[in-house]
């Protein structure tokens, strides 16, 4: 057992306890840099790590959660672990900072919440995750926003030609917006014949979007899939193949992920915000 | 401090078929982490409020930062990893494609202007007015 005072347990995941996941966890290294392990009791395991308790005690913890540099850190550590861990083939992912006294309390909470893991693990089995976020093409939007288009309103007080400039660059940001929606339902129709689920997730705006995504236009779905593995790439090349010549329009394809957005007990439809 | 070794992808020993073909962006990662996946309690209670804060502030940061800004959470642009403003404001030598982009950064100031006088005026009558504090 571990010593209370120096070291707590991060916890990563809940898998089963098979010879391969002993294997894969051997092979990882967690957010404090340290040895994953794994906590078993009965048919069920837990993805663990010791950790230093002066940095993951409430107070340290709380800190880092809120500087989004060691929020990153921690975040990539986290989902390092679980995406290493997604090819058994049945993973249920814990969210962010999940983190106990010892081992025996990992037991106890795998004892206590078994009847939710073990048919939710069943669910999970041989399926993956995969993003698709659609988005404006960028191109349409900047590309009237040259200095020469507004030649012809010299005559115009720098107001008045700050808004027609705008109002040029709005009718073009329609017809895009426009046709991402009209994709975003043809992706949403083709992925529905492979996926057998399908989470909302809200679309990216802001600064952390583009940090990530470079030259983003405008995100205007953004969904996770559940899908059989063995059907991974042909879902896929058909999402690509269903935005395929649409111009004004660029989708996003990420994952294979770990099953996050369906690791949880099924809940009542998240309603989308109507805009 | 410490390097997320697991959590670089493309590290040899994933399998093939699960390697992503670009590192995950962080606010994929983030929108997975923080809000999906199993929730159970562990045993270091982080302030149920403050991760909500968190969250919220992450979704305002990914929904929009117009909004966030009204609402005057705005730590992410003091991180020059994430937002141009955290550098020092250049000065637009006028015209070009720079003049949208210094309208919109004067509105912004001017915005962050009125704010502060603001709030000095609410400081100077009502000291009692702060109201995040641990």
């Amino acid at each position: 057992m571990t010593d209370i005072a120096q070291h707590m347990v991060y916890a990563y995941a809940v898998l089963r306890p098979t010879p391969e996941a002993a294997r894969a966890v051997a092979a990882l290294r967690g957010v404090a840099d340290e040895q994953v392990g794994l906590v078993e009791t009965g048919d069920l395991a837990a993805a663990v790590g010791p950790v230093p308790a002066r940095e993951f005690g409430e107070a340290a913890l709380k800190a880092r959660l809120e500087e989004l540099p060691r929020l990153e850190t921690l975040a990539r550590g986290h989902h390092g672990v679980v995406a290493a861990l997604a090819p058994l083939g049945a993973v249920l992912p814990l969210r962010l900072a999940t983190v106990y006294r010892d081992e025996d309390r990992v037991r106890q909470m795998l004892q206590e919440r078994r009847d939710e893991f073990l048919p939710l693990l069943e669910r999970l089995t041989g399926h993956v995750e995969w993003g698709v976020k659609v988005y404006t093409d960028a191109g349409g939007e900047t590309a009237a926003a040259a200095p020469e288009d507004d030649a012809g309103d010299s005559g115009l007080s720098p107001g008045r030609a700050y808004l027609a400039a705008r109002r040029r660059r709005r009718r073009g940001a329609e017809d895009a917006w426009q046709a991402a929606v009209r994709t975003a339902a043809r992706i949403a129709d083709e992925a529905g014949e492979i996926a057998v689920e399908r989470v909302a997730h809200r679309p990216q705006r802001g600064e952390l979007a583009k940090a990530g995504g470079a030259e983003a236009g405008e995100n205007i779905a953004n969904d996770a899939y559940l899908v059989p593995a063995d059907r991974a790439e042909d879902f896929r090349a058909r999402v690509l193949a269903a935005t395929e010549g649409q111009e004004g329009v660029r989708v996003e394809v990420t994952g294979p992920w770990a099953p996050y957005s369906f690791a949880l007990p099924p809940a009542p439809v998240a309603h989308r915000e109507s805009a | 401090m410490t390097e997320p070794v697991a959590g670089r992808l493309g590290s040899p020993r994933l399998p093939a078929s699960y390697e992503q073909r670009d590192a995950p962006s962080l606010a994929d990662i983030l929108e997975r982490v923080l809000d999906k996946g199993v929730v159970i309690a562990g045993d270091i209670r982080i302030n149920l409020l403050d991760i909500e804060l968190l969250t919220i502030k992450l979704r305002l940061l990914v929904a929009s930062v117009d909004k966030a800004k009204e609402m005057g959470i705005d730590w992410w642009e003091h991180d020059p990893s994430l937002s141009s403003r955290a550098r020092p404001p250049a000065v637009e030598s006028g015209g070009g494609d720079g003049a949208e982009r210094s309208l919109s950064e004067e509105n912004a100031r001017l915005r962050a202007e009125i704010a502060a006088l603001r709030a000095q005026t609410q400081n100077g009558s009502d000291r009692s007015d702060r109201s995040v504090d641990g």
